[in-house]
């Protein structure tokens, strides 16, 4: 009865205006974000036409594939995409790898020389040596101009690090870690019988972020990249889109205007193509990643 | 040892750390060198502060400061308070399936790739075929060219960075309002308290340490604002508001290879940065007891 009372209290006229008013702005929100997004996908399943000449609204507009059609067919995105992959899938197994090696000893509490390696480590996040002094390691390692370039240097992200710390910190007990050791169970082996099987939340999580990470990065492939056929996707993307550097060239497309109205139209396929991957697996994963995010900030 | 094999285990990522991010910081010194190919890094001459001088007395030193304390400060200050709102709204939004919804839409664009994210916004506000001046002729009005116009860069530059992470951030406030005490709320019920009352005197309150973390972090990076997306976003038109520190080191350091002079000036921004954040933390520890370290 009193929670009945309560709410009698509770629902003035004043609040409900602000709760509608509420509702509304986050409906707005809803709108904003998604609008973009529909008007992408739409333009990339409509004629060249349509898209050109501003017919394009809200829903697709004589409905064509024409923009997949030249894009798949184009050599330098084909190969954007197959590095892509590749950049995407080691790159992740080589950073996750990484940061569980460090991440767990980080998380014991007998291990020596623990909060020494924790400040360096976490000194790193306040400053760096800097864009040239960085190139200039990573030349000087023979990196400049291979895959290893995008794989490596920055393979260790301190963040992660901190998640999966805290993770096994809470999750892993220093007493069953113990506990084995009297069993005459090694290190190594605890780690890969126990640990790792009873991390499957936080590698989730740490598998996620590396490879939206790699899939979206640019920059490392920009400066330590030469060659074309190296690059991955985003790159390719970078010059058709912003660089207007049109894709295609060698399409047999008689009329001038044609051309044109092909190359707007493979902006919007271009740009479905390199983000569909993500997308479509996201509402999936959220969950890992907003667990990914609060993990960090109770450590914080 | 008792667990050498942990050890063994950290000695790959330590070596990673030490090579790719300590090296570096021992690299840096070339900004007080005179950076020769052919002699290497330790066998060039050094020049004290020459190359910080330089920089100093260079007529674009001023307005590389300004691009870049203006860019973060209008980041700052529209980017930083919205999604505060925003997760006080959620927070308000009683229906778990359309508090979900909001969340996983706004969080979503986190997701897209910043040459995507620039790609879009050029895409959208292109001189002819963009679909904001296709609106706008629609309404009677002229063209405009967005992105040639140094004045709309910051905006431009801002509005889509908070049309991208204004939903992941505020995922962080909503879990500290989560964790805020049921009692308080109750108390506020009894008291006849007013939603808006009880988000401004429990909800806020509430929240004041996140925000305050979350302050010191973002002002102890104002100095550090992305070269990628600012760098995407360059064109010669625009770049009167648009060369930041960070893009110039780029453009002087890696592609007119002038390695001393570029370490220099890449130098002189962490080290006001790393200023900041001490300041910024110190001051956050005296006045709200709360700070990072």
């Amino acid at each position: 009865m009193a929670a009945t009372v309560q709410k009698k209290i509770k629902e003035s006229a004043g609040d409900k205006a602000f709760l509608f008013t509420i509702y509304l702005v986050l409906g707005l929100v809803v709108i904003a974000v998604l609008y973009p997004l529909i008007f992408i996908i739409s333009s990339s399943i409509s004629s060249p036409a349509a898209v050109t000449s501003g017919r394009v609204w809200l829903w697709p507009v004589d409905i064509s594939f024409k923009g997949f059609e030249v894009l798949f067919k184009t050599p330098e995105i084909i190969t954007g995409y197959a590095n892509s992959i590749f950049y995407t899938a080691a790159g992740t197994l080589i950073s996750v790898t990484l940061t569980v090696m460090i991440a767990y000893p980080l998380s014991r509490k007998g291990f020596f020389g623990r909060n020494t390696l924790m400040m360096i480590i976490t000194f790193t996040m306040i400053f760096n040596g800097g864009l040239i002094p960085t190139y200039l390691v990573v030349r000087e390692m023979n990196l400049i101009d291979t895959r290893w370039a995008l794989l490596i240097p920055n393979a260790i992200w301190v963040w992660q690090v901190i998640i999966a710390r805290s993770f096994f910190q809470s999750s892993i007990p220093d007493e069953l870690m113990e506990a084995s050791e009297i069993d005459g169970c090694s290190d190594m082996r605890f780690i890969w019988s126990v640990v790792l099987p009873l991390s499957k939340p936080i590698l989730a999580v740490l598998v996620l972020m590396y490879a939206v990470g790699q899939w979206n990065a640019y920059f490392d492939a920009l400066i330590y990249l030469k060659s074309a056929d190296l690059f991955p996707l985003q790159l390719v993307l970078r010059s058709i889109i912003i660089q207007n550097n049109s894709a295609g060239g060698a399409m047999d497309v008689g009329k001038m205007v044609e051309k044109q109205q092909l190359s707007e139209l493979l902006k919007y396929s271009l740009i479905v193509v390199a983000t569909l991957p993500v997308l479509v697996i996201y509402p999936f994963v959220q969950r890992y990643f907003v667990q990914g995010m609060l993990v960090g900030s109770v450590k914080g | 040892m008792k667990h050498w094999q942990l050890h063994l285990l950290v000695i790959p990522p330590l070596l990673f750390f030490l090579i790719f991010k300590y090296y570096p910081m021992v690299n840096a010194v070339l900004a007080f060198k005179d950076y020769n190919v052919i002699k290497g890094i330790w066998g060039s001459p050094w020049v004290g502060f020459k190359n910080f001088q330089l920089f100093f007395e260079n007529p674009q030193f001023w307005i590389l400061v300004k691009n870049t304390i203006m860019l973060s400060g209008y980041q700052l200050l529209a980017g930083f308070p919205i999604p505060i709102i925003l997760a006080l709204m959620i927070n308000e939004v009683r229906g778990g399936r359309f508090k979900k919804f909001v969340q996983l839409v706004s969080f979503a664009p986190y997701f897209i790739s910043t040459v995507v994210m620039v790609s879009i916004v050029m895409l959208f506000l292109a001189p002819r075929l963009g679909f904001v001046n296709i609106a706008l002729n629609f309404f009677g009005l002229d063209s405009v060219n967005f992105l040639g116009e140094p004045g709309m860069f910051r905006s431009i530059y801002v509005w889509s960075d908070i049309w991208q992470t204004a939903g992941y951030s505020a995922v962080v406030y909503l879990a500290a309002l989560a964790g805020i005490d049921p009692t308080l709320y109750e108390a506020a019920k009894v008291d006849g308290a007013s939603r808006f009352q009880k988000i401004r005197h429990v909800d806020l309150p509430g929240i004041v340490p996140t925000i305050v973390i979350i302050l010191i972090l973002n002002v102890g990076n104002v100095m550090a604002i992305g070269f990628e997306k600012v760098y995407l976003l360059q064109n010669p038109l625009n770049l009167a508001n648009s060369e930041i520190i960070a893009t110039y080191v780029y453009r002087v350091g890696l592609l007119n290879a002038n390695y001393s002079f570029a370490t220099a000036v890449g130098l002189f921004n962490s080290i006001i940065n790393l200023i900041l954040l001490f300041t910024v933390n110190g001051l956050a520890k005296r006045i709200t007891k709360n700070s990072i370290w």
